[in-house]
């Protein structure tokens, strides 16, 4: 009989509170390849996991002005390098004119890499991932809150770890097969 | 914290955002309930069925557009828009007060909105889409309408970037972008949790394509927070644009009662002033019917109505300047034109509309009306028919009589061009009603934060 | 096809007589016959009278195929064999007969490059001189022959507009006899017998009733037939006649005499009740040239009174203008007249109005020999009597007044002719009638009862010619379809008594039939072609070798030199006039005139004029009761009311119509509408008011009674409001004017609210870089309100008619229009006129909010439209300030009639449904002249120009005050540019700093300065 290799070992909690102080524990006890789960956004969750570094608002910011500089340019070969036209006495650069559209695709640029930016970075879209496979996941999208941490973590041994878990007052600690 | 606002605000006695006694759980139960488990009515099944009717009459109508052309509304040489253009400025103002109440209310941490921004936000999106309508079919050849888009041709040539209508195009597309993105990754993690308390195979797998594999990770929520924080920044500027832009399409004419300067912050009050009127029309009934009245508390209801007194005012200020200005700026045309207003063959709506706009909303000064369901959703009702008036006094009045007297003229609205008006609110009414009975109307997950529970102290 | 259809059908109804071949009997017939045989059957067939006539009934020769609602793939498989019939069916041959092209002969004619053709457009006998542009066979613009002395190039609202009655798909195409189409040679068989049996008793059953002619080869002819048949008689009837002028005349000298006026020498004008400066006056195109010369301020300007009894565009363009009563106009003229050392008897009278009378007086003989009075067509011959007298004791005769022989080549009167006629008819002493055009059934005055009289007589023979199945053509046993003028050859006389030839432009479309022909089978020659005819009368009267070099030129120039009447030496034996009975002062007097666009009701189906708005009123598609404001404020009568207007116990009902400056106690109303049978344009529009009109009293009678009928009738009107004021008691200077006085003393009175050019940050597009920058002046002081550039304009773009229901919307489609505004009293107010095309804008408004850039700015300044670019977001109108832009709300052109297609402008794209369009400064005509231009400074190797006054838009070539005026403003020394440069010059609305490149002349006005309160 083949053994089913482990995804990691997944500890649930009732509070939002409990899962704070729970992971901050985990991460000072040397765990790094650990995750949180909630319901709803919990602020100091990403801290206590440690995780730091969001590159979603550089995204934002780089698709902003390439928005911005596509929206000016654009106009401005089109009204004045490839199809100069008199319109109205007006100079072929009317850049006051210009400015308007070029604001719009300036966030229209930034909003869509928000968007996708996000989207990219967690790794969605993803329909199937092994912490599904824990029915009481199900409630993480409910009321119940969970940490795992992950088999690939360097200190990860199966006893010891679920020891680990069980001692920062889980309701209950099991295993997610891989 | 917006907890802490709120602990003072209870304190104050003030009617809470959330009634107290619900948990993650029961919040979560109950609005999901709505769309997962609660039998479809008879009621919903005939104002569903209503609204489809009257939308089968807007393609109708646009139909009998396309063959004949747009002779059949009641527009001519000099006014050579009408109720079209109208309802464009009408529809797009009422979509404002969703991303206002997403967007900036969020930046200022109202947490209150928290239970009225998803529905808002929809009605953004149905909005915008019915104003959308507008611009295309009223030009007098629909099918070369994507000739406002720059792309390569072969005659090589490009749309025409000084005009104002242009600026429309792009500055409303962007606006139906964004807010659709805004209201899409606000639903994810409500999308998630309908789909792991689904029964229904079919439900749940349509709801899991949607959630895209949302597990509530602390690194997603990490990034989700700031994303969905970077939106609404750029979501607001963008809101004031859109209706700025709108105005640019009078402001930038020559015509007397367009070319004017106060616009831009006109048309935007003008537009949450219609926006919210619409929020609470929609409010009212909808949590009387799914007994949502812990959800939407009479907080809401007085925060609305305040803020609609608050933009209600700034519109009246418009007025004021506009009048003002007309007389004080010594120009023959705007001074003629502020005449006719007040007693040209279009007076009579003018006066309307000031009624409407400005008067009878002035009950909103005492509390009685404002935690008033039945006078809100009245005074709403005044106030949506004002906005529209007040597009109506700009557009068509202005035009009628313009610079040379010899080409003055008058409007009258064809059947198509009611049917077309009416018909997009049937649209509107459709597009809710689907929008209530397959999603969660109320933000599930921002409701859960606004729970004490949510909150975690520090150590 | 709807239309066709029910045409088709009420050109032949059902039954056919049993010898008539149709489809089916002959493909019958074919079937029968085999093999070789087969085909001789077919041509034997094919060669047979009834096959001929079958052929002609599905195939009239020409064009009423495109009516026909028979399969043509049924019909042309039948005639397969014989397709050499179809062959002369072609539609658009140039006439067989060689015609001269007015410029040089090319090769042959060059696909896009038009011709020009001297011809004559005739009007009661008048003959207006033009020149037609034709395409490849096809006549498609009207222009006046520059060459001619009536024209002097422009011309008037009717001949421009007769191109489209030539390509009218409802005028009469076939012979027919009761209902059933015949060809020709079966309409002479027919009439043989008749014919002989009148020769036996010298033609006294026959009559003849024609128009008004001055064609000397179409009177040869009936002196001819006269003499053949010297019993019978020629009867002369039309609606519109000059009968009291010419009784006027009888009466001052004794004999029937033609009056012209010689403007350019008229310092002092006093008409009396003439509207001499509106299409329908004889002369008026040549007059209005004159009147405008003398009304430059900055030279000798004239003065003009106008005693009139309906506000016409001479009223407006008085400097001083009363309005009277018709009845009360000859009380004026004895009064000047005795005052001027006329006397013929009788108090003069001129009412509470002594000042103006002597004011008129006394600038009357400051200007002995350099006045002029005019007295208009319907006063009664009284007053043209003391006219003439007034001119002969100023000593006027010779120098602002001459005579002539009459143009009129059977000079009697025309209401006893016809009352003759319909005795005649009534005692039975007719048996063979022919009625050549006109439509007597329809304009006879009521008291003849002509219709009745036509239908119930026993007159065994009744034969109309004309040009549209119209209701004289039911009453007749036949109707013979007459050929246009631009399909026919012909001759007449112009107001001075020059004769035109007229030249075909085109075969007829329908086979018709000229008068001349018609008159030439009635001698029994029917096949003499009408060039035979013509070209025969005149080889008579320049018989010799040179005659071929003369005929050319005279063709080439369009009139024969030297033919114009000389002036006659005249005596007045006026000794005195009985005077007049008294009218009582309220009692209602009721005036019928000529309709200003549709004349006496032959334009009925004249689209064109149809939607033309009239001159004051600006109405389109109806004729109203007019009454001034002060009767409507009296009677408590809005516009718009439904009356009944009752007179001599005849009723007529109609809509009222307020105009400004209408006289009190008085009502106008129009001839020419209420037709039964027009055509689908003009039956049933407007309400028949020949009902109102007796031999006694054909221009106006009093003791009128009016009653509202408390109905309402909707009235297109074009133009939204008729003053420059606005409701804030603002008026606007849209039209700027000045008395002489005022402008001596502040010559730069027009400028005001001129922007500094260097008004915007940013650099102006410099138009210097172009050889070419386009612009147009118009001078307010010379537009007469003629309305001719309008159908110019129209005809020349391709501009859609749009009918009634979308006028009332506001939707009229015109590029040029005329602006008629009122100012000052509403009874006697001051009137003006300002013709309003694009302005062609240098910061066009409309440009800069177009989204697709469908309307930019050329190099040369001209604000283009590019049709297929536009979607028709309509923004450019709304942003236009002169709102000249034009938007098909619905498809208003209409693709289907071929008729149309045939006569539309090739150099200018049909616009479509959904598109904007405006006026272009005729870019066709630029781009035209450009093109030639640069080929001969190529050829010649010299530098490209474009001649000043060589390139002339439509508007301008045919406005005959030459008011508007074209060119290179680049070029200082153009025409245009100098006039930009006069004081009077002044840009409408430049407050908005639009530049316009269009510009005005502002108005001056000379009045007298006693008469000034």
């Amino acid at each position: 009989m083949k053994r089913v290799p482990t995804y990691g070992i997944m500890a649930e909690f009732a509070s939002a509170q409990d899962l704070v102080t729970a992971a901050r524990h985990t991460h000072e006890a040397g765990y790094r390849k650990i995750d949180a789960f909630s319901p709803f956004p919990v602020e100091e969750l990403a801290d206590a996991i440690g995780f730091h570094k969001n590159n979603v608002p550089l995204v934002t910011l780089i698709g902003a002005i390439v928005g911005g500089l596509t929206g000016y340019l654009m106009q401005y070969w089109m009204a004045v390098v490839n199809y100069p036209v008199n319109v109205g006495g007006r100079p072929y650069h009317s850049w006051p004119s210009f400015i308007i559209i070029t604001f719009e695709l300036t966030i229209l640029f930034g909003g869509i890499s928000a968007v996708f930016g996000m989207l990219a970075l967690n790794g969605l879209p993803m329909p199937y991932h092994p912490v599904f496979n824990v029915p009481r996941f199900a409630l993480a999208s409910k009321d119940r809150f969970f940490l795992i941490v992950f088999a690939s973590d360097p200190k990860y041994d199966a006893n010891g770890t679920r020891q680990f878990l069980e001692s920062l007052h889980a309701r209950s600690v099991s295993e997610v097969p891989g | 914290m917006p907890d802490h606002l709120d602990n003072v605000e209870v304190a104050n006695q003030r009617a809470p955002v959330i009634e107290p006694g619900y948990t993650f759980g029961t919040i979560t139960d109950k609005i999901s309930s709505i769309v997962l488990t609660r039998p479809t009515s008879l009621g919903w099944v005939v104002g569903f069925g209503a609204g489809f009717l009257v939308t089968m009459m807007l393609l109708f109508a646009l139909g009998y557009l396309f063959i004949k052309g747009t002779g059949i509304w009641g527009i001519n040489i000099p006014i050579g828009w009408g109720f079209a253009i109208v309802n464009f400025v009408w529809w797009i103002g009422i979509g404002h007060a969703g991303t206002l109440i997403s967007a900036i209310l969020l930046l200022l941490r109202q947490s209150w909105r928290n239970s009225i921004n998803r529905f808002a936000e929809a009605m953004t999106l149905f909005a915008v889409a019915c104003a959308g309508i507008f611009p295309l079919v009223h030009t007098g050849r629909p099918w070369l309408a994507y000739w406002m888009f720059p792309y390569p041709n072969t005659m090589n040539y490009w749309p025409q970037f000084r005009s104002p209508l242009l600026w429309d195009v792009f500055a409303v597309s962007t606006y139906f972008t964004i807010s659709l993105l805004f209201w899409f990754i606000g639903l994810i993690p409500d999308l998630a949790t309908l789909r792991d308390r689904a029964d229904n195979k079919y439900a749940r797998m349509s709801y899991g394509l949607l959630a895209m594999g949302w597990r509530g990770s602390a690194r997603h929520w990490a990034r989700y927070e700031s994303a969905y924080l970077l939106l609404a920044g750029l979501a607001t500027p963008l809101v004031l644009s859109v209706h700025t832009v709108v105005s640019f399409d009078f402001a930038v004419a020559i015509v007397p009662g367009w070319h004017t300067t106060i616009f831009p912050p006109y048309f935007v009050a003008g537009a949450i002033y219609s926006g919210f009127a619409m929020v609470l029309m929609l409010a009212i009934p909808i949590r009387k019917i799914y007994g949502l009245e812990d959800f939407i508390t009479d907080r809401h209801l007085q925060n609305s109505a305040k803020v609609m007194l608050a933009t209600g005012w700034i519109v009246a200020y418009g007025y004021g300047i506009e009048a003002f200005t007309g007389w004080y700026g010594g120009n023959r045309y705007d001074q003629a034109l502020l005449w006719n207003r007040l007693h040209g063959p279009y007076a009579g709506l003018y006066w309307m509309l000031l009624i409407c706009n400005i008067f009878i909303p002035q009950l909103l000064w005492f509390r009685k009306m404002r935690t008033n369901p039945v006078w809100l959703f009245m005074i709403s009702g005044v106030i949506l028919v004002g906005m529209w008036l007040e597009r109506f006094v700009i557009i068509v009045l202005s035009l009628s009589r313009d610079f040379l007297t010899s080409s003055w003229g008058m409007y009258y609205p064809t059947r198509w061009d009611w049917m077309t008006y009416f018909g997009t609110i049937g649209m509107f009414l459709t597009a809710m009603f689907l929008f209530v009975r397959i999603l969660p109307m109320i933000s599930i997950f921002e409701m859960r934060t606004l729970l004490p529970e949510a909150e975690v102290k520090p150590e | 096809m709807e239309n066709a259809k029910s045409k088709r059908e009420d050109v032949c109804p059902g039954k056919k007589p049993a010898n008539r071949m149709d489809r089916a009997t002959v493909e019958r017939q074919l079937k029968e016959t085999k093999g070789p045989e087969y085909w001789r059957s077919l041509e034997e067939l094919a060669g047979s009278p009834e096959f001929q006539d079958m052929l002609h009934r599905e195939f009239p020769k020409g064009a009423s195929e495109w009516l026909d609602s028979v399969s043509r793939r049924g019909f042309l498989q039948l005639m397969g064999a014989s397709l050499a019939m179809a062959g002369m069916t072609g539609c658009t041959k140039l006439p067989l007969q060689e015609i001269v092209p007015y410029v040089r002969q090319p090769e042959q004619v060059i696909p896009g490059v038009a011709m020009y053709y001297a011809t004559a457009f005739t009007l009661s006998g008048y003959a207006n001189p033009l020149l037609v542009e034709s395409h490849l066979g096809r006549p498609t613009k009207i222009e006046g022959n520059n060459l001619h002395p009536a024209s002097l190039g422009g011309t008037d609202i009717f001949a421009q507009a007769s191109i489209l009655g030539m390509y009218d798909p409802d005028r009469s195409q076939a012979i027919t006899h009761l209902g059933d189409v015949e060809p020709w040679a079966e309409f002479v068989k027919e009439i043989k017998g008749p014919l002989a049996v009148q020769k036996a008793l010298a033609g006294a059953g026959i009559r003849i009733l024609t128009q008004t002619i001055s064609s000397p080869t179409l009177k040869d002819q009936m002196q001819a037939f006269l003499a053949m048949y010297p019993k019978a008689k020629w009867h002369v009837y039309e609606p519109v006649n000059r009968d009291n002028t010419l009784e006027g005349a009888k009466l001052a000298f004794g004999e029937a005499l033609e009056t012209q006026y010689r403007l350019e020498n008229a310092a002092v004008i006093v008409s009396l009740d003439a509207d001499f400066l509106y299409a329908g006056f004889p002369g008026n195109v040549r007059y209005i040239r004159d009147f405008a010369k003398k009304r430059n301020p900055d030279a000798e300007m004239s003065r003009m009174y106008v005693v009139e009894s309906n506000p016409s565009s001479t009223g407006a363009k008085a400097d001083h203008r009363l309005p009277v009563r018709a009845s009360e106009v000859e009380g004026f003229a004895r009064a000047i007249a005795s005052a001027v050392g006329v006397n013929v008897g009788g108090a003069p009278s001129s009412g509470e109005h002594t000042k103006f009378v002597e004011s008129v007086v006394e600038d009357l003989q400051k200007h002995e020999g350099e006045s002029v009075i005019i007295a208009g067509d319907h006063q009664p011959p009284a007053v043209h009597a003391l006219a003439h007298a007034m001119n002969v004791a100023l000593g006027n005769v010779g120098k602002t007044v001459v005579y002539t022989d009459p143009v009129d080549s059977n000079p009697v009167n025309q209401v006893e002719s016809l009352r003759d006629l319909v005795s005649d008819m009534r005692t039975g002493q007719v048996d063979l009638l022919v009625i050549m055009g006109g439509n007597p059934v329809y304009d006879a005055p009521a008291d003849l009862g002509f219709r009745d009289c036509l239908k119930n007589s026993k007159i065994s023979l009744r034969i109309y010619h004309g040009l549209y199945e119209n209701e004289t053509a039911e009453l007749c046993h036949w109707s013979v379809n007459e050929a246009h003028y631009l399909e026919a050859w012909s001759d007449g006389r112009a107001y001075d008594g020059t004769v035109s030839v007229v030249q075909p432009l085109i075969a007829p479309l329908y086979a018709g039939k000229s008068a001349h022909e018609m008159l030439s089978a009635l001698v029994s020659v029917p096949d003499a072609t009408g060039y035979e005819i013509v070209r025969g009368h005149w080889q008579k009267q320049h018989a010799g070798p040179e005659f071929e070099a003369w005929w050319r030129k005279t063709l080439n120039d369009g009139f024969i030199e030297g033919s114009a009447y000389p002036p006659k030496s005249v005596s007045l034996k006026l000794q005195s006039l009985p005077v007049a009975a008294a009218v009582g002062a309220n009692s209602l007097e009721v005036n019928l005139r000529r309709d200003p666009s549709v004349y006496d009701g032959q334009f009925a189906n004249n689209g064109w004029l149809q939607e033309l708005p009239k001159p004051m009123s600006k109405l389109t598609w109806d004729n109203a009761v007019l009454i001034g404001p002060k009767m409507a404020d009296r009677e408590g009568i809005k516009t718009m009311d439904v009356v009944t207007l009752e007179l001599g116990g005849r009723k007529i009902t109609g809509p009222v119509w307020i105009q400004a400056g209408h006289p009190d106690h008085s009502v106008t109303v129009h001839l020419g509408y209420g037709r039964r049978k027009a055509g689908r344009a003009g039956t049933g529009a407007g309400f028949d008011a020949y009902v109102l009109r007796t031999t006694n009293a054909l221009w106006f009678a009093t003791g009128g009674k009016l009653t509202k009928t408390g109905d309402h009738y909707q009235l297109a009107s074009t133009q939204g409001y008729q003053t420059m004021d606005t409701g804030d008691g603002e008026t606007r200077p849209l039209v700027r004017a000045a008395t002489l006085e005022e402008y001596r003393k502040e010559p730069k009175f027009a400028k005001e609210g001129e922007p500094p050019a260097a008004l915007t940050l940013y650099p102006g597009y410099d138009y210097k870089k172009s050889p070419d920058a386009w612009g147009m002046t118009i001078d307010l002081n010379a537009c007469v309100g003629c309305n001719n550039c309008i159908i110019a304009c129209q005809s020349e773009n391709n501009i859609a008619v749009v009918g009634k229901e979308q006028v009332v919307k506001g939707r009229h489609m015109h590029w040029i229009r005329v602006d008629a505004y009122y100012q000052g009293d509403r009874d006697a107010p001051q009137a003006y006129f300002q013709p309003v095309p694009c302005m062609q804008c240098e910061n066009a408004p409309c440009e800069l909010v177009c989204p697709v850039g469908a309307t930019v700015h050329s190099s040369e300044g001209l604000n283009d439209m590019v049709y297929n670019r536009c979607i028709g977001t309509r923004y450019c109108s709304n942003n236009c300030p002169y709102k000249v832009r034009r938007f098909n709300f619905l498809l208003f052109q209409d693709w289907e009639t071929p008729q149309y297609k045939l006569m539309r402008n090739p150099d200018v794209s049909v616009r479509s449904r959904g598109v904007m369009e405006k006026c272009t400064y005729c870019v066709q005509r630029i781009t035209e002249h450009r093109i030639n231009a640069e080929t001969a400074a190529v050829r010649e190797n010299r530098e490209f120009k474009i001649e000043d006054g060589s390139l002339q838009t439509a508007c301008q070539q045919s406005c005959p005050a030459d008011a508007i005026v074209f060119g290179n403003i680049n070029d200082p020394n153009s025409r245009v540019a100098k006039l930009k440069a006069q004081d009077r010059n002044y840009g409408l609305l430049a407050d908005l700093n639009t530049r316009p490149r269009t510009t005005y002349l502002a108005e001056i006005r000379n009045p007298n300065p006693e008469l000034e309160t």
